[in-house]
């Protein structure tokens, strides 16, 4: 075990050497940061380009587009009273000409190749374009908007939930793991396999049991129609609607997040440090802050980022069962309208949002472990 | 082969394991029973056919076994008909060779509650002049209701319930009710128990002609497994989805798994340009947000399940797994014995998968099976949103339908409960084997 050897380097015995070394991890983060900035970004480009391709292999995309164009044309042609006199072949010649301009104004035309290009720089600018159907709650029509209004629900259902349980889980595995063996401690070995049932599912039984059955918990959305209009009463009735959601998040992760953290800690509590520690006569808080929780610092975090991972990847489903109108609810809205460009542009915020939880993972990974080092081996 | 029954012998010692294998053998009984005895093409047809195929089951009906936790039972399905003897039908000529043909159904009713409708199929033969028939209702008391007089088509369906003039003469009450109660103004009526007749005396007008009818009374349980809002037998998508449920899992956890060790193999082995292209997909696969791809795939190109079997598999190849196995790959190639396999002359190929990939196999097993639910859930979750293959019965499209048709809002619980148990239970089936699988193969793990 190389982490074994981990604390004596990161306990300085003077204090001034402490500041020089303070300096020289600014530095190495900043240096490390810079290129892993540009590196990422180089992985998002080509991620957000993959994306394109994906969403518009073998021109079908464009087919669609091309299909609703002809409709739209045919209609205007139909309802304009100058086109009445026409004889037919004139008419169908004047609906062709119309439609290519239209093709032309898109720039349809053009070779995909080409387009892709011009795609993937509205796409990393966010210019996701204008919706074909949806429309956000102040009525427009653009992507950007469309996406965004939802992104701060999301947050905050995900956001609550996962810091309730990052913290509780590790406060749980501490003391399991001071409490080894006990009875608790087996039923959370033994539960920990529930976790293979995403939260989606365990929210169906929750919302039979609350509320088909007991009718005490609403069946989903974020507050009563007509929402209430006191902010304090706006924000209880958000929390009852979370209730449900937050739980089926919770038996969603905590029997295997509770039991991976309290192994892991069972491990690092086993190490010769921590007995030198006990021999020491240090208080077993302190022990378990100073020589448990510091050198699995980057491994929670790693975990804590995961979490955020798949939780932007799940959660269109789990919204979409809980009713809740966030960002996941809006990709499947989208799917049913088979809104293009709605789905493609979420599809790229989520490649973003993704990157800048692993870009975040790795700047704190850089700050709390001293081993990550530039161009080094802890890079892997 | 000794160290394969040696490990097996070992896993039987974890009662999780032994739980979780008993299940899977369940399951892929339960697999086998239903591919040989609804083949396939069979399935399909019955799960795609409409009310032509299912018109004697009733709609949204709870599963039978619930009676066994109630007190007031629900009335099952009655199916009497002419054609196959199970109600009396006797014709008598007159001197004019008009014929007279009158049916009795007898059934015994002792439930609780009412039918959800009763309906009179009639099929008849002739050429020019309609038969006529007049139905008539005698409830266990004896007391003798008319139904109606209609004359008959070459099929004609009679509703007992959308029969409005049935309904006035019986003050208004819907007549599935009506029908089975004795006090027609009382505030909360229960069905009268005992013995029911349907007669029909039907006048045919013509020497060759001829009719039939089928009575059904359509109860509120059905089968093993109950029906959903197509009158669709809901066990034949239960036992169907379990083949196509094992079968997702197993695939996509093998391919993935296996193709990302020999990658990773692949990777440590030749080094240089091969292992970085490989880290650089790995992490643009990072930054690609799995579920939308699968969503946009599904909804853009094909829902078969085949498609979106591929795409899991290739978007999962180059997943946080492939760094995990890599690492392990880095160690074993600085492995005495992987020199020796060098120094004598092995080829690339044959130290990848002869020496290299085996000692990883240990650590492989249980994080295969452990990924085995994830998938079967994952596939669930595709047809929940709607995504799911259009003409296969799966577990995920049953709660799909349960859910767009309210099913928890309006109490049809087993609708959605009965897929769930089964996802829950297959799930939970891989996740504890592959927990005990960890801890036979990781000894370290053993004393935690």
């Amino acid at each position: 075990m190389t982490e074994a050897t981990l604390p004596i380097q990161e306990n300085p015995e003077a204090p001034a050497k402490e500041k020089k070394t303070t300096s020289n991890t600014l530095t190495r983060v900043g240096r490390y940061m810079l290129v892993r900035l540009a590196t990422l970004f180089l992985t998002v480009v080509v991620g957000i380009y993959l994306t394109i391709l994906i969403a518009n292999m073998g021109g079908k995309v464009d087919g669609i587009i091309r299909g609703q164009i002809a409709e739209n044309v045919g209609m205007r042609v139909g309802v304009d009273p100058t086109t009445r006199s026409m004889t037919p072949e004139q008419k169908t010649e004047h609906i062709q000409a119309l439609i290519d301009l239209e093709v032309k104004r898109l720039g349809l035309n053009r070779p995909f190749l080409l387009r892709s290009f011009a795609f993937l720089k509205d796409a990393l600018t966010l210019n996701l374009g204008r919706s074909q159907y949806m429309s956000s709650n102040t009525g427009s029509r653009q992507v950007r908007l469309i996406i965004l209004e939802r992104l701060p629900t999301t947050l905050v259902l995900f956001g609550t939930a996962n810091l309730l349980l990052f913290f509780v889980e590790i406060f749980i595995a501490l003391s399991l793991s001071r409490r080894y063996g006990s009875f608790l401690d087996k039923l959370f070995v033994t539960a920990s396999p529930l976790s293979s049932a995403p939260g989606w599912f365990y929210g169906i039984f929750l919302l039979l049991i609350f509320a088909a059955l007991l009718r005490v918990l609403p069946f989903g959305g974020m507050v009563d129609a007509p929402p209430p209009e006191n902010p304090l009463e706006y924000a209880l009735n958000m929390l009852k609607h979370m209730i449900l959601p937050i739980l089926a998040l919770t038996l969603n992760s905590i029997f295997l997040a509770t039991y991976t953290w309290r192994t892991f800690f069972l491990i690092y509590s086993s190490e010769d440090y921590v007995d030198v520690a006990k021999a020491k006569g240090l208080s077993s808080r302190a022990i378990e802050r100073r020589y448990i929780l510091r050198p699995t610092l980057p491994y929670i975090i790693t975990i804590f980022a995961l979490n955020l991972i798949g939780v932007w990847t799940g959660a269109p489903i789990f919204e979409a069962v809980f009713q809740w109108p966030g960002m996941g609810s809006r990709l499947i809205q989208a799917v049913n309208l088979f809104d293009t460009p709605v789905i493609v542009g979420l599809t790229i915020l989520f490649s973003y949002l993704l990157a800048i939880t692993v870009f975040l993972l790795e700047f704190v990974y850089a700050l709390v472990d001293p081993r990550v080092k530039i161009g080094g081996a802890g890079q892997s | 082969m000794k160290a394969l029954q040696r490990t097996f012998r070992e896993l039987l010692r974890y009662p999780s394991a032994v739980i979780g294998l008993a299940i899977i053998a369940g399951l892929l009984i339960m697999s086998i029973y239903a591919m040989v005895s609804i083949p396939y093409q069979e399935a399909l047809r019955l799960w795609r056919g409409g009310e032509g195929v299912w018109y004697k089951n009733p709609k949204l009906a709870a599963p039978e076994w619930t009676n066994l936790f109630r007190k007031d039972k629900l009335p099952k399905s009655i199916y009497l008909s002419s054609l196959d003897g199970s109600a009396s039908k006797e014709v008598t000529t007159d001197a004019k060779g008009n014929k007279k043909i009158a049916f009795t159904y007898t059934f015994d009713y002792p439930y609780a509650a009412f039918p959800q409708e009763l309906v009179l199929f009639f099929t008849s033969k002739f050429s020019a002049k309609k038969p006529y028939a007049a139905i008539t209702w005698i409830t266990p008391e004896g007391k003798s209701i008319r139904v109606a007089e209609i004359s008959i088509d070459q099929s004609t369906v009679y509703y007992f319930s959308q029969d409005a003039k049935l309904q006035r003469r019986l003050l208004d009450v819907a007549p599935q009710v009506g029908l089975f109660v004795n006090d027609l103004k009382a505030k909360n009526p229960s069905p009268l128990k005992g013995t029911y007749q349907l007669k029909i005396s039907a006048n045919i007008f013509e020497a060759d002609a001829d009719l039939d009818a089928e009575l059904l009374l359509y109860g509120q349980v059905h089968g093993l497994a109950g029906t959903d809002h197509l009158r669709r037998n809901l066990g034949i998508a239960l036992l169907w989805g379990t083949p196509v449920a094992l079968s997702f899992g197993l695939i996509a956890a093998l391919g993935t798994t296996i193709t990302t060790m020999v990658i990773a193999a692949c990777g440590v082995w030749f080094g240089g340009w091969i292992d970085q292209l490989i880290q650089r997909i790995t992490e643009v696969n990072m930054v690609l947000p799995f579920l939308p791809i699968l969503i946009m795939v599904g909804a853009f190109y094909s829902r078969s399940i085949w498609v979106i079997l591929a795409v899991t598999v290739a978007l999962g190849i180059f997943g946080a797994q492939i760094k995990a196995f890599r690492s392990t790959f880095l160690q074993i190639k600085e492995s005495p014995y992987v020199e020796a396999a060098r120094a004598y002359g092995a080829g690339n190929f044959r130290i990848i998968f002869s020496y290299l990939t085996p000692r990883l196999i240990p650590l492989l097993i249980p994080g295969l099976v452990a990924a085995i639910p994830g998938f079967v859930f994952l596939e669930a979750s595709l047809a929940v949103l709607g995504l799911g293959d259009p003409t296969l019965p799966t577990w995920g499209k049953i709660i799909n339908d349960a859910q767009a048709n309210g099913a928890l809002y309006q109490g049809y619980y087993y609708w959605v409960l009965e897929p769930a148990a089964l996802l829950l239970i297959a799930g939970l089936a891989f996740a504890f084997l592959g927990f005990s699988l960890d801890r036979v193969f990781n000894p370290r793990l053993r004393g935690m």
